[in-house]
């Protein structure tokens, strides 16, 4: 029992690893705050492109959509971390990541926010082009708004997927949460500081996975 | 152009390379198939023993049930590999993988199965107990079917999702496809090996995902 707490719930070294593990989450949140708008504008744009009029733009884009959803998020992060440097583009690790889980969660906020979307009732684009909108503002003012309501439950908790995805940005060197509490756990051989990561990840998501599964008990009875 | 393919499609690297590869994607599958059977068994039993015995075990149960899907799979994954030995107990980074994606997609079933177990009109309990189904009867023949029904789209999903993560065993050496790929990278200086790993995701995964979609498809339910 005392070996569990020494090598787990150390307080003495989480102390000495809480400014580091703050500073890496500075850095968790700011891939958050890149990520999340990012993978929504790209969701919200595949949604509108899989109902394009060309049929060939359609099937191209579902393929792609599968393809990104095929491919485990870390595959593709590699594959753009190490692989574009082969054809000289060397990218910067923050930008590897936006750009893996921009394709990754276009592809997943895409699937959520079609099913939005198809959920809205005809009548309400007819409503909205009879009293004079135009069709986009129709899409934005009317369509959209409703669309994202009806899968909220949904939207949350990808964005929930989204945010634990950020840990993987600490395998190809990028310095948040979980690779300054790696790094911690290096230097001081103690499991400690990974603890204390898995807390402040518990404590930010806890809340948000009550609430997704009040939500969907709630539409469930 | 020519650069390019020999850099990313070098015919003398997949003849090199694919027998790794394929070591690989016998690892993954290995790995998806115990996560997948462990986990949807572990978690189903788990949605039973909470309809059946809620009162004793509901707090221990949601304590799991929330750390596994709130923690990302990565930080218990380094926290079994690193910490584990350091109590004791020798783990293979296999085992790790299977340990940890098994729990979290228990966690997860749970959780579906048991808003699906909710959601199953409490007439139909009620129905089966007075023919003299017993309680356990009742869940089995009656509730839990229909429950399952409405379960298997986002089962699905969240499986393939899960299974996924396999690709996590490479951080701890675990010689899956992706591991596979970057090591024979790092020896060939060539980047065929990592499209190779990537067709084999391809491979192994868009069947899947179009098998999820047909599930999802074939069993839907309207929420009115």
């Amino acid at each position: 029992m005392d070996i569990l707490f020494q090598q787990f719930f150390n307080l003495d070294i989480m102390s000495k690893a809480l400014p580091l593990i703050l500073e890496g989450l500075k850095t968790t949140l700011l891939i958050c705050l890149v990520v999340i708008p990012l993978g929504i504008l790209g969701g919200i744009l595949v949604a509108v492109g899989s109902m394009a009029k060309s049929a060939v733009a359609r099937r191209a884009l579902a393929l792609a959509v599968d393809l990104m959803r095929a491919l485990p998020p870390l595959v593709l992060l590699i594959l753009i971390y190490s692989g574009l440097p082969f054809l000289g583009l060397r990218l910067s690790p923050l930008a590897a990541v936006s750009i893996a889980f921009f394709l990754n969660n276009a592809a997943y906020y895409g699937e959520v926010i079609r099913a939005g979307i198809e959920s809205v009732p005809n009548g309400q684009w007819e409503a909205a082009r009879s009293t004079g909108l135009r069709a986009d503002q129709t899409f934005v003012w009317v369509v959209l708004p409703q669309a994202l309501r009806n899968v909220l439950p949904d939207l949350i908790s990808n964005t929930v997927e989204v945010v634990k995805l950020t840990s993987l940005a600490s395998v190809v060197s990028l310095q948040e949460m979980l690779y300054s509490a790696d790094m911690a756990r290096s230097l001081t051989f103690n499991n400690s500081p990974v603890v204390l990561a898995a807390i402040i990840y518990f404590v930010m998501l806890w809340p948000v996975v009550r609430i997704v599964s009040r939500l969907e008990n709630a539409s469930a009875k | 152009m020519n650069h390019f393919i020999d850099t990313f499609f070098n015919a003398q690297q997949i003849l090199a390379t694919w027998p790794a590869i394929l070591k690989g994607v016998v690892v993954t599958l290995e790995i998806a198939a115990l996560v997948v059977v462990t986990g949807i068994t572990a978690g189903i039993g788990l949605a039973v023993l909470r309809w059946l015995f809620g009162r004793w075990i509901k707090w221990p149960l949601l304590v799991f049930v929330d750390v596994a899907r709130a923690v990302p799979p990565l930080v218990l994954v380094l926290l079994a590999y690193f910490g584990l030995p350091s109590l004791g107990v020798d783990i293979s980074g296999f085992a790790v993988i299977w340990l940890v994606l098994s729990a979290v997609l228990t966690a997860f079933v749970e959780e579906i199965v048991w808003a699906g177990l909710i959601s199953v009109k409490k007439g139909q309990r009620e129905a089966a107990r007075s023919t003299g189904l017993t309680e356990v009867q009742a869940l089995l023949y009656v509730v839990l079917p229909q429950a399952l029904r409405l379960a298997v789209p986002p089962l699905t999903n969240r499986t393939i999702a899960i299974t996924k993560n396999t690709a996590l065993g490479t951080v701890i050496g675990v010689p899956e496809i992706i591991n596979q790929a970057t090591t024979a990278v790092s020896f060939s200086g060539n980047a065929t090996p990592l499209m190779m790993g990537a067709f084999a995701y391809l491979v192994l995964f868009i069947p899947i995902i179009g098998f999820g979609r047909w599930v999802e498809g074939r069993f839907a339910w309207r929420r009115h």
